[in-house]
């Protein structure tokens, strides 16, 4: 077992679709000093750094070298990571990896993204297997729709039970000032907006965004010497599946999030999601899988998450509030979209998140997905464990 | 002192262009000449959950269990899912706009594979597109030994 693991610090920049005014090394260090703001921490306290993004974006290789002097990692060990839309997850989950492992106190995880320096869907298809699947892929977009056309078929699911969702984070988005998009929506709205790939509309897609974010991870001890009220990490898992795209049969129940879910659960005896878990910020890169992927983490059973949606469960002042920061749909530069999914939930925990605060959050579920078909998951609580 | 100028510049890396040649390996280089030569869709199947990977590799990642068995698949299957891709996006292989535009990306479930085929369908209407329609491969006169020596789908039915 690793020691035990609270986040004492968070700091994000104010996302947009092109930040002019800032490169790269800039940007980085806009997210690591309000982190380090909001710890009252300097550079010298922190032990490790570990930051990642996806280089294909920028055209521009090795971050971890050219961002030392905006990352604070002078003279310290700096880690990089890539591992598609998980990213920011992932590095998320490696600096309390090293926090936990009693090597390293006090580490910071730094993800960030200018995807406004290239056409996103060109460079996303690199992933791509280039001999059988780039030329038919069409990035994020494609392989997402096609999901949906699954989902609608065997479960009666409507562009209308997506928009629905597509909505509402678009109005929660609202309450927070660092969303990239912040527009007041209504489900004709989204149902209007221009198709982009069968059924997917602009508006039930996320944006690319410009934008960095820093997590500050800290060793029990240390955690409660800096915060009054730090966000301790219960559990993580990573479950990584297919590389193929055609691989994905039956991906009505996406394996690695369902997988990852019923492992953390097991872990931490959580026996109802639904009712044990306050609020999750969930990598839900499109509406649909804000719909389907509820099923795969146990939220409810394969296709009631329609009924679920249409009832309100999910809404912020619902059962189980989902994505209260206007989630992925509203806020994306892919190598940060995962830590801010754990920026966000640690928020929640340690009482943080203002005007999109979910009242008396006790565990706070966050996720990354990237990949083929990958999962990236953190459970928070207020009491370390 | 000259007065200081606020416009923000960018620096355009112009047309960026990087060929790469990709070995394949036993089990592409099998395939795709398969492909071309003979018009046969090729798969292996795993000796432990008899599952028949289309395309084919070595490997199975569920059983890490080497795959020796090659089998063929129908050129027929039927759909599993599709999109009709509308909006515009830069082409990975050529840095230009993709062409055509819109269309149609379809995941075949081949007759006797248990994966599917990632390709293109010769329909852009989502309208008269069903999940479940059968469809066959239609192969490119001239082919070259790669996935586009089949040159689309088609409905059948």
């Amino acid at each position: 077992m690793g020691k035990r693991v609270g986040i004492v610090g968070v700091g994000q920049t104010h996302h947009r679709s092109k930040r002019m005014d800032v490169n790269g090394v800039e940007l980085i260090n806009e997210a690591v000093m309000r982190a380090l703001d909001d710890a009252k921490l300097t550079r010298e306290e922190i032990d490790a750094i570990v930051i990642g993004n996806m280089d294909h974006f920028e055209g521009i290789n090795y971050v971890d070298t050219w961002s030392v002097d905006g990352s604070g990692a002078y003279m310290k060990p700096i880690m990089k990571l890539t591992t598609g839309g998980t990213t920011g997850a992932t590095v998320g989950i490696n600096a309390y990896y090293h926090a936990a492992s009693g090597l390293f106190d006090v580490v910071m995880a730094i993800g960030w993204e200018k995807n406004s320096e290239s056409d996103t869907t060109g460079a996303i298809s690199t992933c791509a297997n280039p001999w059988l699947e780039r030329d038919f892929f069409a990035g994020a977009i494609g392989p997402l729709a096609t999901a949906a056309t699954m989902y609608m078929q065997r479960y009666g699911a409507t562009e209308e039970d997506a928009a629905i969702v597509a909505a509402r984070e678009h109005n929660n988005a609202l309450n927070n000032p660092h969303a990239h998009l912040r527009m007041k929506t209504t489900v004709e709205d989204v149902l209007k907006s221009p198709m982009l790939s069968y059924p997917l509309h602009l508006l039930d897609m996320c944006p690319r965004s410009d934008g960095a974010c820093a997590v500050i991870f800290a060793s029990e001890e240390k955690a409660r010497k800096i915060a009054d009220r730090p966000a301790w990490v219960h559990t993580t898992v990573t479950r990584h599946d297919f590389t193929h795209f055609g691989d994905l049969v039956g991906w009505e129940r996406m394996p690695t999030l369902y997988s990852a879910s019923k492992e953390a659960y097991k872990m931490l005896g959580i026996k109802n999601p639904l009712r044990e878990i306050d609020v999750m910020e969930l990598y839900t890169p499109c509406s649909w899988s804000g719909l389907s992927w509820m099923e795969s983490l146990g939220v409810c059973g394969l296709g009631e998450s329609i009924k679920l949606n249409r009832e309100g469960v999910y809404d912020m002042d619902g059962e189980l509030p989902i994505n209260p920061s206007g989630g992925v749909i509203c806020t994306n530069p892919i190598g940060a979209t995962g830590l801010i999914r754990i920026a966000e939930a640690a928020l929640q925990v340690m009482g943080k998140a203002d005007k999109r605060q979910v009242p008396n959050v006790k565990t706070a579920l966050a996720t990354g997905f990237g990949g083929c078909s990958w999962t990236d998951l953190m459970i928070l609580g207020e009491t370390p464990r | 002192m000259a007065e200081e100028k606020k416009e923000l510049l960018t620096i355009s890396s112009g047309k960026m262009w990087q060929p790469y040649n990709w070995a394949v390996g036993r089990y592409w280089s099998r395939f795709f000449a398969e492909l071309r030569d003979n018009k046969r869709i090729m798969g292996t199947k795993c000796p432990k959950c008899k599952c028949v990977y289309m395309p084919p590799r070595e490997v199975c990642g569920k059983c890490f269990a080497k795959m020796d068995e090659w089998v063929e698949v129908s050129d027929k299957g039927r759909i599993a899912a599709f999109t009709v891709v509308w909006f515009p996006h830069v082409d990975p292989n050529t840095g230009e706009l993709k062409e055509p535009s819109p269309y149609t990306s379809v995941w075949v479930h081949l007759d006797g594979a248990d994966t599917y085929l990632m390709h293109y369908l010769d329909e852009t209407d989502e309208k008269k597109i069903k999940i479940g329609m059968r469809v066959q491969a239609v192969f490119s006169e001239e082919r070259k030994g790669s996935i586009h020596d089949i040159k689309h789908f088609k409905i059948i039915e």
